[in-house]
C-alpha cells in the first residue's frame, strides 16, 4: 500500500509538467495581450518595449516557460500584471471562499445524494422511488444560474431568511451551497440507486439472505458498501471541477472565488493570475484523482491486491 | 419423518408458471439428488424450499412447503429468517461469486453463528477456525484473515460450505456445488459433503445435472424436467429400471469405462422454456416413443409416463 502511494505521488510529477505547458502554451496562442490594458492610450512603442523587457515578455516562449515552472516550482507564482499584486495573494484570498463553497456543495451532495439514491434502491419502483429519481431528473436538468436566480427570489427577497449575495457569515453561504450541492446531489443519487441495485442481484447477497440475515443489514451494510464505491471515484472526480465550476454561481450570488478570479483576469489578459488559477484547478483535478485511487484501494481489497 | 416437505408445490415468477406441482422430500441422514438440465426449475425449487423465493420475484401459487413438519407459509416472515443458517444451510453454485469480495473470509463464517447461536466474537472466531480444520484446509487461522481473492475455486466452495454448517444446520441444500470447479476439486467436494451427512446425521438436497454424482452419492432421486417431476424414488432400483423416458435418456448420458468410442448418448433438443411449454407431456418433443396420448394429455403418477419402462411400444 506504502510503495503504491509512492508510486501514485510520482506519477503527478509528469502529469503535472504537461498540464503546466498546455497552460502556459494556450495563454500564449490566444490573441490580445496584458500590456494593451496596462498602457495609456497613445503610448510610444518605446514605451511598450520597455513595459515587455520589464515582465519578460520579450523573451523567447520556452525562456518565458522555463523561468515561469522555476518560480512556480519555488511557490512563487509572480506578480499580478493588471492587478500590481503578488499573484499569490490574490490566490490566498479567493481560494478560502472557493474551499468553504466547493467543500460544503461536495459534503451535502454526497450525504443528501447517498440518503436519497439508498432510499430509491429501497423502495425500488415505489412511489418514494419514482418521486426522488423525478425530483433528481429535474435537478440535474436545471441550470445552476437559473437555479440560483430562483433561490435567491424565493428565500432572500420573498422569505428574507438569506442575504442575496456577498461574502459575509455562513448564512451568504447557504444559497450558494445549495444551488451548487443540487445538480451534484442528483448525480450522487441517481449513481448510488443504480449500483445499489445492481449489487443487490450479486450471487453473495443471496447467499446473505440464506444466511438468514435481515434484509436491512443486508441492505446497509453489504450492498451500500459495494454500491459506494464507484461513487466515491464520481464525488473525487467533482473535486477539481467544484472549485473551479462554481463560477457562474459565483457570479450570481457576487462571491469572491478562484472562478470570479480566473474570469476576471482572463478579461484582462493578466497572464500570471490566469496561469496560477488554472494551475491551482488542474491540481485540485489530480489531487481529487489521487484521492479517489487511494479510497478506492481502502474499500477494495482486490484493487489493492493489483497493485502489488 | 421428513425434515423437508414439499408437497405440490407450483411456482410463478410474475404470470409465468415455472414449477408444477413439485412433491419432494428429505429425511435426516438421507440424500436427495434433484436432478434435471439447466431450465428445468431446479434452483426455483431450492429458493422455493428456503422460502427466498420473493428476492427473484417469485411466489407459491399452490401447495406447502413444511419444515420438521411446520408449514412455512404459516411461519412470519423472522420466524422463517431464523430458520435459513440456522437449520437450513445453503451452498451455492459458483463459489467464485458466492463471497462477498471486500469482506474477510472469517467475518462472512463467524456473521452466522453470532446472528443464530448468540456466540460472542471470540468465540464464533473459534468454532471458524475449528470448522475450516474439519473441513481440511489448512492453516485454518490464517485463511479466516484472507480476502477471498486469495483462494482458489475448490477452496472458496470449502468456505461457502463452511458458512452453510456454521449455524449447526439439520438440512443443507447445495445447488449445483461442484459445476464450476475442476473435476478433482468436484470430487473432493462430494467426499465432504457425503462424509458430513454420514458424521453429523444431515439431510442433504444435492442439487445437480450430473447422474454419475447421483449414483455415486444419493439414496433417493427425484427427476425434475420443464417444470414438472418426471420420477422419484430410491436411486438404485431406478437406475437399475429407470421407468421414464427422460431418466432413461439422463443416464444414458453417464459415460462409463470401457464404452465404445462415440457411443454416448446425448438427448437431442433442449428443455423448452416457461413460455412455451409442450401440451400433454411436456418432454413428448424429445421422447422417442412418444404417442399421440403424450401430446394430447398431462401423464399422472411416478413416474408419470403413459408408457412407464417403455412398455408396448
Amino acid at each position: 500500500m506504502m510503495s503504491y502511494l509512492i508510486k501514485r505521488v510520482l506519477m503527478l510529477v509528469p502529469v503535472f509538467l504537461a498540464v503546466s505547458v498546455v497552460i502556459f502554451a494556450i495563454l500564449h496562442f490566444i490573441p490580445g495581450d496584458p500590456i494593451d490594458n496596462l498602457l495609456k492610450v497613445g503610448s510610444s512603442p518605446q514605451a511598450r518595449a520597455e513595459m515587455e523587457t520589464r515582465y519578460g515578455l520579450d523573451r523567447p516562449l520556452p525562456v518565458q516557460y522555463a523561468i515561469w515552472l522555476g518560480r512556480v516550482v519555488t511557490g512563487d507564482l509572480g506578480t499580478a500584471i493588471v492587478a500590481r499584486r503578488p499573484v499569490a495573494d490574490l490566490i490566498a484570498a479567493a481560494l478560502p471562499h472557493s474551499l468553504a463553497l466547493g467543500g460544503l456543495a461536495l459534503l451535502f451532495s454526497s450525504v443528501l445524494g447517498v440518503v436519497l439514491g439508498v432510499v430509491a434502491a429501497l423502495n425500488r419502483d415505489g412511489w418514494a422511488d419514482r418521486a426522488i429519481m423525478g425530483g433528481v431528473l429535474l435537478g440535474s436538468t436545471m441550470p445552476s444560474f437559473w437555479l440560483g436566480l430562483i433561490l435567491m427570489l424565493v428565500f432572500s427577497v420573498g422569505l428574507g431568511w438569506f442575504p442575496v449575495s456577498g461574502a459575509r457569515g455562513w448564512s451568504s453561504l447557504v444559497l450558494p451551497v445549495l444551488t451548487i450541492g443540487l445538480g451534484g446531489t442528483a448525480l450522487v443519487a441517481r449513481i448510488t440507486r443504480v449500483s445499489m441495485i445492481e449489487a443487490a442481484g450479486r450471487d453473495f447477497v443471496l447467499l446473505l439472505h440464506a444466511k438468514g440475515l435481515s434484509p436491512l443489514r443486508i441492505q446497509l451494510g453489504t450492498v451500500l458498501r459495494h454500491a459506494l464505491i464507484p461513487v466515491v471515484t464520481i464525488l473525487a472526480l467533482r473535486i477539481g471541477w467544484i472549485l473551479g465550476g462554481a463560477v457562474t454561481v459565483e457570479v450570481v450570488f457576487a462571491r469572491p472565488g478562484l472562478g470570479t478570479l480566473l474570469i476576471k483576469s482572463l478579461s484582462q489578459h493578466d497572464y500570471p493570475v490566469v496561469q496560477a488559477c488554472l494551475l491551482m484547478l488542474a491540481m485540485a483535478v489530480m489531487l481529487g484523482t489521487l484521492l479517489g485511487d487511494i479510497l478506492q484501494a481502502v474499500m477494495d481489497p482486490r484493487v489493492r491486491a493489483s497493485l502489488s | 419423518m421428513s425434515l423437508l416437505q414439499l408437497a405440490d408445490v407450483s411456482v410463478s415468477i410474475g404470470q409465468v408458471a415455472l414449477l408444477d406441482r413439485i412433491s419432494l422430500s428429505v429425511g435426516k441422514g438421507e440424500i436427495l439428488g434433484l436432478v434435471g438440465e439447466s431450465g428445468s426449475g431446479k434452483s426455483l425449487t431450492a429458493l422455493a424450499a428456503m422460502g427466498l423465493l420473493p428476492l427473484i420475484g417469485g411466489r407459491i401459487t399452490g401447495g406447502a412447503v413444511a419444515f420438521d413438519g411446520q408449514d412455512m407459509a404459516a411461519m412470519t416472515e423472522v420466524q422463517r429468517r431464523s430458520l435459513r443458517g440456522r437449520r437450513i444451510g445453503f451452498v451455492s453454485q459458483n463459489p467464485m461469486t458466492a463471497l462477498d469480495p471486500v469482506t474477510r473470509i472469517g467475518a462472512q463464517i463467524d456473521v452466522v453463528s453470532r446472528l443464530h447461536l448468540g456466540l460472542t466474537r471470540a468465540q464464533a472466531r473459534a468454532r471458524t477456525v475449528d470448522l475450516l480444520t474439519q473441513l481440511r484446509i489448512p492453516e485454518a487461522a490464517t485463511v479466516a484473515e484472507a480476502w477471498p481473492h486469495q483462494l482458489s475455486g475448490g477452496m472458496k466452495q470449502r468456505i461457502v460450505i463452511a458458512m452453510a454448517l456454521a449455524g449447526d444446520p439439520d438440512l443443507i441444500i447445495a445447488d449445483e456445488p461442484t459445476t464450476a470447479l475442476d473435476v478433482t476439486v468436484q470430487a473432493q467436494i462430494i467426499q465432504i459433503l457425503g462424509a458430513l451427512v454420514r458424521e453429523r446425521g444431515l439431510a442433504l438436497l444435492l442439487i445437480t445435472h450430473d447422474m454419475g454424482v447421483v449414483a455415486q452419492l444419493c439414496d433417493r432421486v427425484a427427476v425434475l424436467y420443464a417444470g414438472r417431476l418426471a420420477e422419484e424414488g430410491p436411486t438404485a432400483p431406478i437406475f437399475a429400471a429407470p421407468g421414464h423416458p427422460y431418466t432413461r435418456a439422463l443416464i444414458g448420458c453417464i459415460p462409463t469405462e470401457g464404452m465404445a468410442k462415440g457411443a454416448l448418448q446425448g438427448i437431442p433438443g433442449t428443455v423448452p422454456g416457461a413460455l412455451a411449454f409442450p401440451s400433454g407431456c411436456r418432454f413428448h418433443p424429445r421422447c422417442p416413443q412418444a404417442q399421440a396420448l403424450c401430446r394430447a394429455e398431462a401423464p399422472q403418477g411416478n413416474p408419470a409416463c403413459h408408457f412407464p419402462g417403455g412398455a408396448d411400444v
